[in-house]
């Protein structure tokens, strides 16, 4: 038998082994087949609490009712009641603790977003009152005249 | 003295097999953690899309990209809203401008102005992933970067993706895309850092007008999960076996 | 913190009325090189075993050759993932962790199956020669002499026997493996057509047929890419000794070898008709059901994209060298350029899928254009654009030069047989 012929298969075996032995180096031990089946569950077991642990921005009305009751009882009972503190606002994340005056957006864009008219049948966007933008007060921004918390109240 | 073939071919099997058996080190199993795994959960997070009350104001895209750090001006986003518009002449008009981050303010569509006279109907739809029951985008992953949790959600594992992209090709719905900062692959997550405090993502929160709901369909108690289970509701593209997890009421024949 | 902020895909695609917002181009030219190169390695191999197991006698010069062709071939089969990866540091995570229910998994194994089947037959083929070289090169004087030995030493991975026994043995191993490497060269590029037929999102990409397909068209190409460099080579080599005057024998000059290309020539053909006819069955399938893609597809196919498919690949790459290879009184100049469109309809095939595949929305109901990157102005423009795809294209002459310098293909002499 001339023994010679295996040795190309023994190199094969020896490659084979670097890389098994690499993985228990580069691979984490987390990870494995956790969940369902090999198919949808194979990845790393610690990354799930990576992405719990990821910074919540956005912290809710309820948390700005800690200070700022009156706004938000205006707000409640105005037709902007639905509307988010935080849509205008911008989201608080660590307010007031990491910054005091939150960033606000005054702009004519943000309150044609729904209020820009659209003509469109059976839609709800038809529903709500709106303006054309080139033909309403094209100089002024919208809190000049008009009370985000109560829109129904005239500011000017 | 030469060797027979017989021998020859004996001795080569052998080691082949024998180099296989480490092999299968290749999948790993603890068996703790396989118990804790098929141990089943409580949660089912589905979504429910109503486009009956979508008017298009795009705060949620916004939200969206604060909460999830998505550089803003980039042209990629995990959730958007598309506007359809079908005309008296059969055309169907569909436009996504920034994925609906700064709303709609304007009846053009593309440049062209459309005359509301020659419209038959007009909605909005907003889309997210879908956190399917099969997800496409997992069964393509090389290195198991990506995967679905015990509640069905379907993450990616930043440290892990090594951003081939395959995940993006076999998502029928067009959710996930490369993330432009951290070069590997993104997409919605149903805000899985909130929903696991029992917050709602953010752009459930920041909707003014109720169009968009989690829910968990594992508790019979939950108001969404009624919804889901009681009222007409559709998905997207069933076509694909992907079983996808966010419902719509009022989904029209026209959406892609 | 500079502002590194890409979207990966922006620079060279063009949208058309509604595409999702996520979608761009994702997979370009390095995509289109992969395969285009794994094929390359394939057919080569192919080409070899045709000599080594089904004993082509007539192949024996070009088997020799493309072997060890197939062998310079294949890290450069690698380099466009590499270059196209986002994160390409992570690169060995396939082979760590492969998730085999994904057709990009079996990749590791099957690469790596393959490069040890390729080494290890140019090993018993080219054993005895290393052996020589080991004794030829012993107390020979010079650094380089020294180093050069030390390099047929590891080669020879200690094996010193060359009597007739072993010799034979080698002869044996190597058919073996040869036969061995057949199947595995397929399923090489066979998976490659799955990595796109197994996309059940993509209109285009969707099919049985792909991994088919692809392998045809794979062995097309190889075998193409094999007659050619051995014509260019024998050429030179002729008309370099003809300047050079002297003594030199009859059989030194005599160039490429009639017959050696009369029967790769007539393989090539067969493949062609394989892959044109399922290529040809595919898209008569899609017009007869018509499913719902089909009013895009259309369009992309026989609008926007008919020169590329129709034109390009169809006329220019497989219709004209049918003919150029087939009509009577062929000569060595429509052979080669015969080879050069095929290997070019080859090409466009690997274009008119990736690309192809990715012209169109996923919404239906709109296209993107795919402008690729000429001049290079950021390390993406680079890797993804022409310059990208010109080096992948070159290395492996680059590297079949060095691994000739210890692995003689072209001498008729120095290998087993």
């Amino acid at each position: 038998m001339k023994w010679h012929v295996l040795r190309p298969l023994w190199v094969a075996i020896g490659l084979v082994g670097v890389i098994l032995i690499a993985r228990v180096f580069l691979v984490p031990d987390d990870f494995g087949v956790h969940g369902r089946n090999f198919t949808y569950g194979f990845h790393r077991l610690s990354n799930i609490q990576e992405w719990k642990d990821f910074p919540v921005k956005y912290q809710g009305r309820e948390s700005c009712a800690e200070c700022h009751e009156e706004n938000l009882q205006m707000l409640n009972a105005s037709t902007h009641a639905t509307v988010e503190c935080e849509n205008c606002h911008g989201p608080s994340v660590n307010h007031p603790d990491d910054v005091e005056f939150l960033p606000l957006d005054t702009t004519r864009e943000l309150c044609l977003r729904c209020h820009a008219f659209l003509e469109y049948p059976n839609s709800a966007r038809a529903a709500l009152l709106g303006v054309e933008d080139r033909r309403h007060k094209r100089r002024k921004v919208c809190i000049e005249c008009h009370n985000p918390h109560d829109p129904k109240e005239d500011t000017r | 003295m030469s060797c027979s073939r017989r021998d020859f071919l004996k001795d080569a099997v052998g080691g082949t097999l024998a180099s296989v058996m480490p092999l299968s080190a290749f999948v790993f199993l603890s068996t703790a953690e396989a118990q804790a795994a098929v141990a089943e959960s409580k949660t089912r997070w589905a979504f429910l899309v109503d486009t009956n009350k979508c008017v298009g104001c795009g705060l949620c895209v916004d939200a969206c990209k604060n909460e999830n750090e998505i550089p803003y001006d980039a042209e990629v986003t995990r959730t958007w809203v598309e506007r359809y518009v079908i005309t008296k002449d059969g055309k169907t008009h569909i436009d996504s401008p920034m994925g609906g981050r700064d709303g709609y303010t304007t009846m053009d569509i593309d440049g062209e102005e459309i005359d509301p006279d020659d419209i038959d109907k007009a909605f909005f739809v907003p889309k997210l992933c879908n956190q399917c029951d099969n997800p496409a985008c997992v069964q393509v992953c090389p290195v198991g970067a990506t995967y679905q949790t015990n509640d069905g959600v379907v993450l990616v594992d930043r440290d892990w993706c090594i951003g081939c992209g395959y995940c993006i090709m076999a998502c029928p719905y067009g959710v996930r895309f490369f993330h432009p900062v951290h070069k590997v692959a993104d997409k919605c997550n149903f805000c899985y850092h909130r929903i696991s405090k029992g917050m709602e993502p953010a752009c459930v929160e920041c909707c003014s007008f109720g169009a968009r709901r989690i829910a968990n369909l594992k508790d019979p108690e939950d108001p969404v999960t009624k919804i889901i289970t009681t009222e007409r509701v559709a998905v997207l593209k069933d076509e694909y076996g992907t079983k996808p997890h966010v419902f719509y009421l009022g989904l029209d024949e026209n959406v892609r | 913190m500079s502002e590194d902020i890409i979207v990966h895909g922006i620079e060279w695609t063009v949208k058309e009325l509604f595409v999702y917002p996520n979608e761009y181009i994702y997979w370009s030219i390095q995509i289109v090189m992969y395969p285009y190169m794994t094929g390359l390695v394939a057919g080569a191999f192919v080409l070899s075993s045709l000599y080594h197991v089904f004993g082509q006698k007539q192949l024996k010069e070009i088997a020799q050759f493309s072997l060890v062709f197939s062998l310079a071939l294949l890290p450069v089969a690698a380099l466009p993932l590499l270059l196209h990866l986002q994160q390409p540091t992570r690169a060995m995570e396939p082979l760590l962790t492969p998730h085999f229910t994904s057709a990009i998994a079996a990749f590791g194994i099957v690469f790596t199956a393959y490069a040890l089947i390729v080494l290890s037959e140019i090993w018993f083929v080219y054993r005895k020669y290393f052996v020589e070289q080991v004794h030829a090169l012993k107390g020979q004087p010079g650094l380089s002499n020294a180093m050069t030995r030390m390099v047929y030493r590891v080669l020879t991975i200690g094996a010193y026997d060359v009597g007739d026994d072993a010799i034979r043995v080698d002869k044996k191993a190597a058919t073996v493996l040869a036969a061995i490497g057949i199947p595995v060269a397929c399923f090489l590029h066979g998976y490659a057509g799955f990595i796109f037929g197994s996309v059940k999102a993509n209109a285009l990409w969707m099919s049985p047929l792909m991994p088919v397909i692809f392998i045809m068209s794979a062995v097309v190409s190889g075998i193409a890419l094999c007659m050619l460099t051995y014509i260019v080579i024998r050429e030179w080599q002729a008309f370099r000794s003809r300047r050079k005057g002297g003594v030199l024998e009859a059989s030194e000059i005599k160039g490429a070898e009639t017959h050696v290309i009369d029967t790769a020539a007539r393989y090539l053909l067969g493949f062609l008709v394989a892959a044109i006819s399922l290529e040809m069955l595919d898209l008569i399938f899609r017009g007869y059901t018509a499913m719902k893609s089909w009013d895009i597809l259309r369009s992309v196919m026989y609008g926007k994209d008919f020169m590329n498919i129709f034109v390009l690949q169809y006329t220019l790459g497989n219709l004209v060298p049918f003919l150029l290879l087939l009509l009577p009184g062929r000569t060595l100049k429509r052979t080669v350029l015969a080879l050069l469109l095929v290997l070019f309809g080859v090409f466009m095939m690997r274009w008119n899928v990736v690309i192809g595949g990715q012209a169109f929305s996923l919404s239906f109901s709109g296209y993107m254009h795919y402008e690729i990157p000429i001049i290079p102005h950021s390390v993406e423009t680079f890797k993804e654009g022409l310059f990208g795809a010109l080096t992948v294209v070159s290395v492996p002459f680059v590297l079949f030069w060095i691994i000739n310098k210890f692995v003689p293909s072209l001498e008729r002499e120095a290998s087993a047989d």
